[in-house]
């Protein structure tokens, strides 16, 4: 599956969370497929959509939260998944779009083709962690770990296929920031 | 000095109401009586640029954060702070204990005791050093760039608040 595919597939499954989306292609993806105010694009800050998304999971322990993160993001902030399993925010959902590379910057690997990331949240202590390899079994597994106590984590293994002609997130930051925060209320 | 106590509580008094961090001694006092208290939820983080993006997300959800550091995290934090808090609009208080204040200290925080200042200003932070005489004055000032949008330092020497060890 093309890491365009598995954005196909979660868009629709998305109804009034807020989403937190990493740096670079994820943003870039997912502006493009279905802008929505309540996503949050971090456009720069490499390695902070999963601290952001915690916080905002930690701050509405009512409303379910979603991360949509890189392999390269994940494993800059590794740490970080450490204070999220800490933490044990049961609201949140982390997904990690793991094409092995940075692609955003010109395909060069990363360690996630020798480290599985799913384990590692695992042994850190996330509730619940799937890894799904084929776009069929994206809506299931999002739906099973949406309905269960976090936090989780669903790892989605995609091929590159980002498309240079993509266009960037027209959105100034603080346009960005005001729209969040109402869509969030 | 200055009770640590006394500061949580007029943190409190003026609306905040999330914190991180990573400890420094000469904030163990504070970060003990945020940590003991359930008024003030304290999330511990693993190094600093994630706390800046933890009270990031505590703000956009409708809370008002404090990140207390030592200034060995501010070359962490920098491009947090230039590519999220201030393109943003994202307002955050930083209380950041200054080890190497008067190059006097252990080896290791001689340099960026001395460049800390610059450092912040050349990021466009901007900041105060608290004193006895000042600190309230320069909490309100915080919270007039807070108000703006903007993350805003409050730089504290050694010895300022009474440590927790
Ligand atoms: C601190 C920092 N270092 C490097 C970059 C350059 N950069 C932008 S996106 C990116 C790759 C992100 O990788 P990943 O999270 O795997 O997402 P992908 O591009 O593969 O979708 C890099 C290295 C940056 N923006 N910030
Ligand atoms: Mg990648």
């Amino acid at each position: 599956m093309k890491g365009t595919e598995a954005f196909e597939e979660i868009i629709p499954l998305l109804t009034d969370e807020p989403v937190i989306h990493a740096n670079g292609f994820i943003c870039r993806e997912s502006f493009n497929l279905k802008d929505r105010e309540g996503n949050f694009y971090m456009i720069g800050s490499m390695g902070l959509a999963s601290s952001i998304g915690l916080g905002v999971a930690v701050s509405r322990p009512d409303q379910k939260t979603i991360i949509i993160d890189g392999d390269g993001n994940v494993l800059m902030s590794m740490g970080t998944l450490a204070m999220i399993a800490a933490a044990a925010p049961r609201n949140l959902l982390h997904i990690v779009i793991d094409n092995e590379v940075y692609e955003s910057t010109g395909r060069q690997g990363t360690l996630s083709s020798s480290v599985a990331l799913d384990d590692v949240a695992k042994s850190v202590g996330y509730t619940h962690t799937k890894r799904v390899t084929e776009k069929e079994q994206i809506k299931s597994a999002y739906q099973e770990l949406i309905g269960k106590e976090g936090p989780s984590l669903l790892l989605i293994k995609v091929e590159p296929s980002f498309d240079k002609a993509t266009g960037r997130v027209h959105h100034t930051p603080e346009e960005i920031t005001s729209r969040f925060m109402k869509a969030l209320g | 000095m200055l009770s640590s106590k006394i500061f949580s509580e007029l943190l409190s008094s003026k609306g905040f109401n999330f914190y991180s961090g990573v400890p420094c001694s000469l904030l163990s006092g504070l970060i003990r009586i945020l940590d003991d208290d359930p008024q003030t939820p304290y999330y511990p983080a693993v190094r600093e640029d994630a706390a800046v993006g933890l009270c990031a997300g505590a703000y956009l959800a409708g809370k008002l954060p404090v990140l207390l550091m030592q200034n060995s995290g501010l070359g962490y934090c920098l491009n947090a702070f230039t590519s999220l808090n201030l393109i943003y609009k994202i307002p955050v208080l930083v209380v950041m204990s200054w080890r190497g204040e008067d190059g006097k200290d252990a080896p290791e925080h001689i340099i960026m005791g001395e460049i800390n200042q610059q450092l912040l200003q050349t990021a466009g932070m901007e900041y105060s050093v608290i004193s006895a005489d000042n600190y309230e004055e320069s909490l309100d000032k915080a919270l007039q760039k807070i108000k703006e949008g903007l993350p805003y330092t409050l730089l504290v020497g050694k010895g300022f608040f009474d440590e927790g060890h």
